[in-house]
């Protein structure tokens, strides 16, 4: 009898615990990537990274010289470097780090129209190598394999804008062994490593916030785009350009009410975004774009056009099921490929998607939150370690080959 | 060399148009003032004569395939063989010689990376075809289930961000049959289609429930309480007013008496609703008032309503003038924006159909919103009306608004960001009460005389009725010999007039003036 008077109020609460918690993952789903439920894991105390302190000519005198490094989409090497240099992680002895990080600012060179160029890259950080390899015996003891750097460019460290030409060069053979954070990514491509870290493109975390507008707002785009699909400056024929995807997305769908697709710059680009269902995110010249984290910022699923990309955070993020992957030969089917998701699929995408620390995992905030981008870049380190005992080179080996590569990158910088 | 030297000059001209003032790439080579670098410059001259010549790009690829060497390795497992191809492909109707080829130069040239691609990516650089479809086009019942995720997704969106737990909306209509009684309901009819939460329309009428306004009602789906009040609509403004408001009142008679639970929002027939006011009234306790726009029209006599205009723009008022609440500062209500009928006095309509203004009162019932259980017997915690409904009855006082029902008017919430959004708009237009109209705009049995109309797109005739004998005849010896250009207007026109003999023979004997002429 005691103990019906006790099982009815315990049932009670059970039910009462168990409506609040289908309440809150009526809205939000955690997520968990193939390395499990990491994004939330805190990077303090699992890795140590040592900070180099290289000459003020590899990142605050170019910075100096072109402040507007810090808004372009490649500032995440910037800010990577403050982040650092104030974090928990950060150790000033040497000998008991983990990882060395190398501030080395390589894609602030830029043009009057705001492009980097790549092509003193190779040397700058060929020079930078060879002095924290004379400085300090770090680089010699693994030849790097302890080493990570940021390398944001269009094809990471391959140091070129143009496909052919970077698959040319193929990645900095200095930095064969280092780890690499960059922001390309594709499967079996040369300018790839095993073990990078992919990362998403830098996007101001203000600008997004700025633009929110009420959640109530009814989506009623189904597809949104705004961007080229023809870049007749470099690519008149077209076919180069995005392997032909973005103009094979205009032509079978120019006309098509559901696709709202233009070239135009409209103001209230970010605005729109949250009135759509569904955003394109198809390949450009490289096949990653800030595109990916707007989308994801502002809860429209991304639609990603790139064969065999791969995408930030790959392992702790399961992109299968948060956007929809189209093979480029399917675009001319795009539309029945889109009307023939069912709802639930749809609206468990966007449950994923307004999960907060997904949206924190795309963005670099100023100053730093738990949870976001650079969290997640320490967290990939972490779960690097431990490190396999045969990185730690025998005295006198040599693995890297100094003298590789074009004859133009083995001039000082 | 060959490859290099051409891909420099292909890559120097993207180059300069990408980066602007951009150094030539310094890790390539100099400039190489070889044999072959003086041949390729040549061939390249020649192939931009060519493309002169011939008025399209000529490519120099083409030349690739004719001298290119095994230094080239041309995968074919990518290029997927032409017929392949050829069903995928729907080439850009671009004139180009160039060959769809993806041109793999990957192998030939990454020697260097010691991280070697193992396995062969299936993606490759280089030229691809732009794919089109054979009928680039929307599906339409891809469109239709477009449209049902689009509506599924905002019904979640709803769920989450939206109203928790939505009234019932109960919209009370007062209405009477007239020449725009149908455009005016259908109006109101398909808002409250539009409206996404639960919805019971109180439609009351004048004169008894009649089936013009029982059908037009019919074709709504919506849930509609359809009663007749006794009394006949009467021709002035003054009277129409205080009718519907007794008519109003018996409305919320029925609320009261069949418990109705949720918001009674009056939507009388010639207003127009906006969306978002179905939303903003879930935010209701007890009474809310919002803002409605009036848009006080006059048809016809311009010169007295310019000069009402210019009247207006003279003092401060807004070009639309607004009724609702007022708030101060910090969102409390002060007092009431009323319609300003001062400049308007004398010449305002005094019948239905007049043309001149028609005035609202001080503050239109529309603009309210009630919870609707201020009207039920038992009261529980809700702000006390001055009078009982049932109380009303046979009263001939005129009650202007529901303020006058409640004992304290400061409990009234004002809605839509404390009355600054309009989230409806007044306004009345009637025909002249002798006005007449076809019972249901229904005409049938159809009309006995077609008269042409007297001015058309195409050449017309001046009719003239010649006698009916002859015409028919004429009519089948003419058929033949008339242009395309009149046969669509001839079509048109006896179609629509199949039944009736005279009339056909009426409209055809048109074309035969046509070829006579001609």
């Amino acid at each position: 009898m005691r103990i019906c008077i006790w099982v009815f109020p315990v049932l009670i609460v059970c039910g009462l615990v168990c409506r609040i918690n289908a309440d809150q993952t009526a809205r939000t789903e955690r997520i968990s990537g193939s390395a499990g439920d990491v994004l939330d894991d805190d990077p303090t105390g699992r890795l140590k990274v040592y900070v180099y302190e290289l000459p003020s000519k590899y990142n605050k005198k170019l910075l100096q010289k072109d402040p507007r490094c810090l808004n372009h989409m490649f500032a995440a090497e910037i800010y990577m470097h403050r982040f650092l240099l104030s974090s928990p992680v950060r150790t000033l002895n040497p000998e008991e780090a983990d990882w060395f990080y190398t501030p080395i600012y390589i894609t602030c060179d830029l043009t009057p129209t705001g492009l980097p160029l790549p092509f003193k890259s190779p040397r700058m950080m060929r020079s930078a190598i060879q002095l924290i390899s004379s400085k300090w015996p770090y680089w010699n003891r693994t030849e790097g394999a302890d080493h990570f750097f940021v390398v944001p460019h269009d094809f990471g460290a391959c140091f070129h804008y143009q496909e052919e030409k970077a698959i040319e060069r193929g990645i900095l053979p200095l930095l064969h062994r280092a780890t690499l954070v960059q922001t390309f990514g594709q499967r079996n491509h040369v300018c790839l490593n095993e073990g990078s870290i992919t990362i998403p493109p830098y996007a101001p975390p203000q600008k997004m916030q700025a633009h929110l507008i009420p959640q109530e707002t009814p989506r009623s785009i189904f597809v949104y785009f705004r961007g080229l699909f023809y870049d007749v400056n470099n690519d008149p024929e077209g076919g180069y350009y995005a392997r032909g995807a973005r103009a094979a997305v205009w032509e079978n769908f120019k006309d098509n009410a559901l696709f709202d697709i233009s070239t135009d710059h409209p103001t209230t680009y970010y605005e729109d975004m949250q009135r759509a269902i569904f955003c394109l995110c198809p390949l450009g010249w490289a096949p990653w774009s800030p595109r990916l984290v707007e989308a994801v910022v502002f809860g429209c699923i991304p639609i990603i056009i790139a064969d065999d990309i791969v995408l930030p955070f790959a392992d702790a993020i399961p992109w299968e099921e948060i956007g929809v992957f189209v093979a480029e030969e399917d675009v001319p089917n795009l539309d029945t490929i889109l009307t023939s998701i069912p709802p639930e699929v749809i609206l468990r995408k966007q449950r994923l998607l307004a999960n907060p620390s997904m949206k924190s995992a795309m963005m670099f905030p100023q100053p730093t939150q738990p949870g976001d981008a650079f969290h997640q870049i320490l967290n990939g380190l972490a779960r690097k370690l431990p490190h396999k005992k045969n990185i730690y080179l025998k005295s006198g080996e040599k693995l890297l080959n100094w003298t590789a590569g074009p004859v133009g990158d083995l001039k000082p910088w | 060399m060959k490859l290099s030297a051409l891909q420099q000059s292909y890559m120097n001209r993207r180059n300069n148009s990408f980066r602007g003032s951009a150094p030539l790439d310094s890790s390539s080579d100099g400039s190489i003032k070889s044999p072959s670098a003086i041949f390729w410059l040549i061939l390249h001259g020649l192939c931009c004569l060519i493309s002169l010549v011939l008025g399209y790009r000529f490519s120099r690829l083409v030349f690739f395939f004719l001298f290119s060497t095994s230094a080239t390795n041309l995968y074919t497992s990518p290029f997927r063989s032409a017929t392949d191809l050829s069903q995928t492909l729907n080439f850009h109707p671009n004139p180009v010689v160039n060959p769809e080829l993806p041109f793999n130069r990957t192998a030939a040239t990454t020697t260097t990376t010691a991280a070697a691609t193992t396995s062969s990516s299936r993606v490759v650089v280089g030229r691809h075809g732009i794919r089109i479809r054979p009928w680039p086009h929307p599906n339409p019942d891809e469109v239709m289930k477009a449209h049902r995720i689009i509506e599924r997704v905002q019904m979640e969106q709803r769920l989450q961000f939206g109203v928790k737990n939505p009234k019932t909306v109960i919209a009370v209509t007062p209405t009477y049959v007239r020449t725009f009684q149908t455009l005016h309901l259908t109006g109101v009819m398909h808002s409250l289609m539009l409206v996404p939460y639960d919805l019971v329309w109180i439609v009351v009428e004048a004169g008894g429930v009649t089936n013009e306004t029982s059908s037009v009602l019919a074709k709504s789906g919506l849930r509609i309480i359809h009663v007749g009040f006794d009394k006949r609509m009467p021709n002035s403004w003054e009277g129409r007013h205080r009718l519907e408001t007794k008519m109003r009142l018996h409305a919320l008679r029925i609320v009261k008496e069949e418990k109705m639970d949720g918001i009674v929002m009056f939507a009388d027939d010639s207003n127009m609703h906006s969306s978002e006011l179905f939303d903003e009234i879930q935010n209701v306790k007890w009474v809310g008032a919002v803002s409605v726009g009036i848009l006080a029209h006059s048809s016809g006599t311009d010169e007295s309503s310019v000069s009402v205009i210019e009247k207006r723009e003279e003092g401060e008022n807004p070009s639309m003038p607004v009724q609702g609440p007022a708030c101060n500062a910090s969102n409390q209500l002060v007092g009431w924006h009323t319609f300003n009928s001062i400049p308007y006095a004398g010449k305002s309509a005094t019948y239905i159909g007049d043309r001149a203004i028609v005035l609202p009162r001080k503050l239109e019932w529309a603009g309210f919103v009630l919870n609707s259980r201020l009207f039920w017997k038992d009261a529980e915690e809700k702000p006390e009306l001055v009078k009982d409904l049932d109380s009303l009855d046979g009263v001939d006082e005129d009650i202007e608004s529901p303020l006058s029902l409640l004992k304290d008017i400061s409990v009234v919430e004002p809605l839509g960001s404390c009355g600054r959004q309009v989230l409806l708009w007044w306004l009345r237009v009637e025909a002249r009460a002798d006005s007449k109209f076809p019972s249901g705009w229904i005409v049938d049995p159809p009309l006995e005389i077609t008269v042409p109309s007297k001015r058309t797109p195409w050449p017309d005739a001046p009719p003239e009725l010649p006698s009916n004998e002859k015409v028919v005849v004429g009519v089948q010896e003419h058929t033949v010999k008339h242009s395309p250009k009149t046969r669509t207007p001839r079509s048109k026109r006896s179609s629509r007039s199949k039944r009736k003999h005279d009339t056909k023979i009426v409209d055809t004997q048109l074309p035969v003036r046509h070829s006579e002429q001609n």
